[in-house]
C-alpha cells in the first residue's frame, strides 16, 4: 500500500488465530500507515472482529506478529498496547451498564497514553452526550451509546483507533453523524481502522481497503486503486482481474 | 418495654452481621467468587487478635493497626496464589478451593489453639453501657460494632462511587472482558479487593470475639449469617447488606424474647422467605442483571 | 421427479417476530427431493431464525411448513426428526466420553427411535457416509475439528433424514479440510438426502449447491443459480449496502 514509504505505523504479519481448534485467521498480514484510514471489509465469519481484537491484545495469536511504531507488541497485554496508543472500540459497544456516561469515558483513560484528551475536548467532539454525562449508560439510545463507546476510546488518547462495526443497528442519520465525527478525526491526522458492512460508506470514509475472506486477506489496496466491482469480487471470493489474492 | 429493647439489640446485632457480610458481598460482586472460607478468615482475625493482645498485654483494639494490614496482606496473597488461579478453571473451582481452605483453616486452628472457647480482651469498652430512657440498656460494645459497620460500609461505598479506583472496580464487576479491553489491570485490582474483604472479615472477627466467645469451628456459623445477610439485602448493594443484617438481627432477638430455642431458626426462616418471594434481594442493586456475557461476534 | 411426488420441504409465508423486532416478514420456499440448496444472507437477515422455524425450535407467527407433503407447522422438533428432518449445529458438541460409534448410535436411537440391529445399521451407515467409519472406536472428545464436524453430520444422518439442514458447518477449516468436507456433503446429497445449507463461506456453497436462496431483511430476495444470485445487484447491495461508488 505504501511500498516506498516509511515503515508503516502498524505492521501485522502472518497472524494465525484459533478459537480452540477452529481457525479464524490464516496467515493474515496487514499494514496501516500513519495518518491514513483503512476500511476492513468482508462477509460475516471472515475474521474482521478477530483481527481487530488480536491487534488490540484481547485475543492471542498462535503465530505471527504485531508491530506498532517499531515495537513488537505481539505478546503485550491490552493495557500495554493502550498506553502505546492502540485502542479498540469493540463490536456491540460494550459500555459498562452500571456506570454513568462520564464514568464510562473516565474509565477509558485507565491506561491512557497521554492526557491529550481531557473530558472537555471529548465533549467538544460529542456535544450530544455532554448533556447526558450523569446518566447511566444503559439508559441512552443506540446512537448515543455508540458515541460514548468512541468517547471512551478517545479518553485513552489513541494514536491508532480501531472501530468495529459502529453502524450496527443504528439509523442512517445517526450513522452519518458518527461518520462525520470520524471525518473530523481523519482531517486532524488520526490513524483509523474501520470495520464496516456498508461498502459505499467504507470506501468513502477511507484511504485504504482490506477485504477479508474466510480468514484470509483477499484484497489490500488504496481505495483510489480499486473499483467497487473488484472489491465485491474479492468479498464473494470470485476471481477478478487486478485483485490481489 | 422489652420489645423495644429487643428491636434495638437486634438492629445493633445486624451491624455485626453486615460487617462480616460486606467482604463476602464485595468478593462475589467483583470477582464472582463465593468464598466459603470467609467466616473462617474472620475467626482467624479473632485468633490473631488474641495472640497480639496477649503478647502485647493490651486490649485487642490497640492491636488493630497491626492486625488489619496483616489481614489485608493475607487477602492479597490468597487471591494471587489461590483464588485467582482457581478462577481460570471455571466458576465451580473457587467454590471447591474455598471449601478446602475452610476445612484446612478450621483444622489448623484446632491443632494450634485447641477447641476451647476463647474470648478477646475488650478492655473497658467491653463492659461499658449506657441507658436510653428508663428501660433500655445498650452496651457500648454493641454500639461500637454497629457504628464501625456503618463506617466501613460508608467508606467502601465512597471508595467505589467517588474514586477512580472504585470506578475501575465497578466496571470490572459489570464486564470483566471489556474491563480488560479498556486497559484495566484486573489482577492487581482483584488482589486489592480480596485484601479489603479479608481485612473487613478480620475486623468483624475481632468484634465477634469480644462480644461473645469463639472457637475454631465458629466460622461456619458466621458464614451462614453473612451469606444470608447478603442475599436478603440483594447482591450488589452494600447498604442492602446492612438492611439484610438488621433484618436477621431483629428477627433473631425478637423471637428469642419469646422462645430462645427458636431464635436462630427464625432468622433462617426469614432468609428462606425472602428467597421465595424476592430472590433478587430486598434492594437488588445495579448488578441485578447478572447474565453471563458471551463474547459477541467472535466469528466476525 | 414424477408427478405426485411431494416436495421435500415447502415453506409458505412463514413469519417470526421477537417482540417488536420482525426477523422474518414472509418467507416462502419450495425444495424438491434430492436438491442441494444453499441459504445465504447478511447478518440479521433471519437465516438462523428460519432454520429454527424449520426444525421446530421456534414457532412460526404465521405461515406453514410442510415436510414431504405433511404439515409439520405445529410439531415439536423430536416429532419432525421422526418424520425425516435432520439438523447439524454450528458448534459441534459431540458427547466427548463416548466413542464415535456411540455418538452416531445416540442419533439413531434417540432421534429416529430405532432399536437394536436397525439402530446399529443406521449408525454405521451414517458413519460411512460421513467418512468416519474408520474411526468408529475413537473417543469423540479427542477428534480434531473437521472430524467433529463429520461426526456431527453422521449423528444427523443416523436419524435417517430425508431432508438435512446444515447450519454453518464449513467455518474454521483449512483449505484441504474444506475440500474434504465438500466431498463428504456431495456424497450425502448424491445418496438421496435433500440438503438445505445455511452458510457464510460462499465458495463451498457454489461447489455443492445447485440453487442459492438469498435472505435479506426477513424475506427472500433471490432464488436461483448460485453464480447468478451472487452476481445480482440486489444481492450485492444487501450484503454490502446500497449505492454505486
Amino acid at each position: 500500500m505504501n511500498p516506498a514509504g516509511p515503515e508503516p505505523l502498524l505492521q501485522v504479519t502472518g497472524l494465525d488465530v484459533f478459537y480452540g481448534d477452529f481457525q479464524a485467521l490464516f496467515g493474515v498480514s496487514v499494514s496501516v500507515s500513519a495518518g491514513r484510514v483503512t476500511a476492513l471489509v468482508g462477509a460475516n465469519g471472515a475474521g474482521k472482529t478477530t483481527l481487530l481484537r488480536t491487534i488490540a491484545g484481547a485475543q492471542g495469536a498462535a503465530s505471527g506478529s504485531v508491530r506498532y511504531a517499531g515495537a513488537d507488541l505481539t505478546a503485550a497485554p491490552p493495557h500495554q498496547r493502550i498506553s502505546r496508543g492502540i485502542v479498540l472500540v469493540p463490536e456491540g459497544r460494550r459500555l459498562f451498564p452500571s456506570l454513568t456516561v462520564e464514568e464510562n469515558i473516565q474509565v477509558g483513560a485507565a491506561a491512557a497514553a497521554s492526557a491529550d484528551w481531557p473530558l472537555d475536548r471529548i465533549y467538544g467532539v460529542f456535544p450530544m452526550i455532554a448533556k447526558r454525562r450523569g446518566q447511566r449508560a444503559s439508559t441512552l439510545s443506540g446512537g448515543e451509546q455508540q458515541a460514548v463507546a468512541i468517547a471512551r476510546a478517545l479518553a485513552a488518547a489513541p494514536s491508532l483507533l480501531l472501530l468495529d462495526e459502529i453502524s450496527l443497528g443504528l439509523a442512517p442519520r445517526i450513522v452519518a453523524e458518527l461518520y462525520q465525527t470520524l471525518a473530523e478525526l481523519r482531517s486532524a491526522g488520526a490513524t483509523l481502522v474501520i470495520v464496516e458492512q456498508d461498502l459505499r460508506r467504507a470506501m468513502e470514509a477511507s484511504d485504504d481497503l482490506v477485504c477479508l475472506l474466510e480468514g484470509r486477506v483477499a484484497l489490500a489496496a488504496p481505495v483510489s486503486a480499486v473499483t467497487r466491482d473488484e472489491v465485491v469480487a474479492a468479498y464473494f471470493g470470485q476471481r477478478s482481474p487486478g485483485a490481489a489474492t | 418495654m422489652t420489645w423495644v429493647n429487643a428491636v434495638i439489640q437486634g438492629l445493633l446485632l445486624g451491624g455485626q452481621y453486615a460487617l462480616i457480610a460486606c467482604g463476602l458481598s464485595l468478593t462475589f460482586g467483583v470477582m464472582r467468587i463465593v468464598n466459603l472460607a470467609h467466616g473462617d478468615l474472620a475467626v482467624c482475625g479473632a485468633y490473631l487478635g488474641l495472640v497480639l493482645s496477649s503478647a502485647l498485654g493490651v486490649p485487642v483494639w490497640v492491636t488493630l493497626p497491626l492486625l488489619l494490614p496483616a489481614a489485608f496482606g493475607a487477602g492479597v496473597i490468597l487471591q494471587t496464589l489461590l483464588f485467582g488461579r482457581a478462577l481460570r478453571h471455571g466458576m465451580l473451582a473457587p467454590v471447591l478451593v474455598t471449601f478446602g481452605l475452610s476445612v484446612m483453616i478450621e483444622n489448623l486452628l484446632q491443632v494450634a489453639a485447641t477447641s476451647d472457647p476463647r474470648g478477646l480482651n475488650g478492655g473497658a469498652l467491653a463492659l461499658a453501657s449506657f441507658r436510653l430512657g428508663s428501660h433500655i440498656t445498650v452496651s457500648w460494645l454493641f454500639m461500637t460494632a454497629f457504628l464501625t459497620a456503618c463506617a466501613v460500609l460508608s467508606g467502601l461505598q465512597l471508595l467505589l462511587s467517588r474514586t477512580s479506583w472504585g470506578r475501575k472496580v465497578r466496571a470490572t464487576a459489570d464486564d470483566l472482558d471489556t474491563a480488560r479491553l479498556v486497559g484495566i489491570r484486573v489482577r492487581p485490582l482483584f488482589a486489592t479487593v480480596a485484601g479489603i474483604a479479608v481485612a473487613t472479615a478480620a475486623l468483624a472477627g475481632v468484634f465477634i470475639g469480644t462480644i461473645g466467645t469463639f472457637d475454631p469451628l465458629e466460622g461456619a456459623n458466621t458464614l451462614i449469617f453473612a451469606f444470608e445477610a447478603v442475599v436478603i439485602g440483594g447482591l450488589g448493594s452494600l447498604w442492602g447488606t446492612l438492611a439484610g443484617g438488621m433484618a436477621l438481627g431483629v428477627t433473631q432477638v425478637v423471637v428469642g424474647q419469646v422462645n430462645e430455642a427458636y431464635a436462630v431458626l427464625a432468622a433462617h426462616l426469614l432468609f428462606l422467605a425472602v428467597l421465595a418471594v424476592r430472590p433478587g434481594g430486598l434492594f437488588a442493586g445495579q448488578h441485578a442483571a447478572r447474565e453471563a456475557r458471551e463474547a459477541p461476534g467472535v466469528l466476525g | 421427479m414424477t408427478e405426485g411426488a411431494a416436495n421435500a420441504l415447502e415453506v409458505t409465508g412463514v413469519a417470526k417476530s421477537y417482540g417488536s423486532l420482525t426477523v422474518l416478514s414472509s418467507v416462502s420456499l419450495v425444495i424438491g427431493p434430492g436438491e442441494a440448496v444453499g441459504i445465504v444472507g447478511p447478518n440479521g437477515a433471519g437465516k438462523t431464525t428460519l432454520l429454527d422455524l424449520l426444525t421446530g425450535t421456534g414457532r412460526c407467527d404465521a405461515g406453514q411448513v410442510r415436510l414431504n407433503g405433511q404439515d409439520v407447522t405445529r410439531l415439536p422438533p423430536p416429532l419432525r426428526a421422526r418424520l425425516g428432518l435432520g439438523r447439524t449445529f454450528q458448534v459441534p458438541r459431540p458427547l466427548g466420553d463416548l466413542t464415535v460409534f456411540e455418538n452416531a448410535l445416540v442419533g439413531a436411537m434417540r432421534a429416529a427411535g430405532l432399536r437394536g440391529r436397525n439402530a446399529y445399521e443406521a449408525a454405521y451407515e451414517a458413519l460411512s457416509l460421513a467418512g468416519m467409519a474408520g474411526r468408529a472406536n475413537v473417543r469423540a472428545g479427542s477428534l480434531r475439528l473437521l472430524d467433529r464436524k463429520r461426526l456431527e453430520l453422521a449423528r444427523a444422518l443416523a436419524t435417517r433424514p430425508q431432508v438435512l439442514l446444515l447450519d454453518e458447518i464449513a467455518g474454521g477449516l483449512s483449505d484441504p479440510e474444506t475440500e474434504e468436507l465438500i466431498g463428504t456433503i456431495r456424497a450425502v446429497n448424491t445418496s438421496g438426502t435433500t440438503i438445505v445449507w445455511v452458510e457464510h463461506v460462499l465458495r463451498v456453497l457454489t461447489a455443492v449447491a445447485t440453487r442459492l436462496v438469498c435472505l435479506a431483511d426477513g424475506r427472500v430476495i433471490a432464488d436461483g443459480d448460485p453464480a447468478e444470485v451472487l452476481a445480482s445487484d440486489e444481492v450485492r447491495a444487501a450484503f454490502l449496502g446500497g449505492g454505486v461508488l
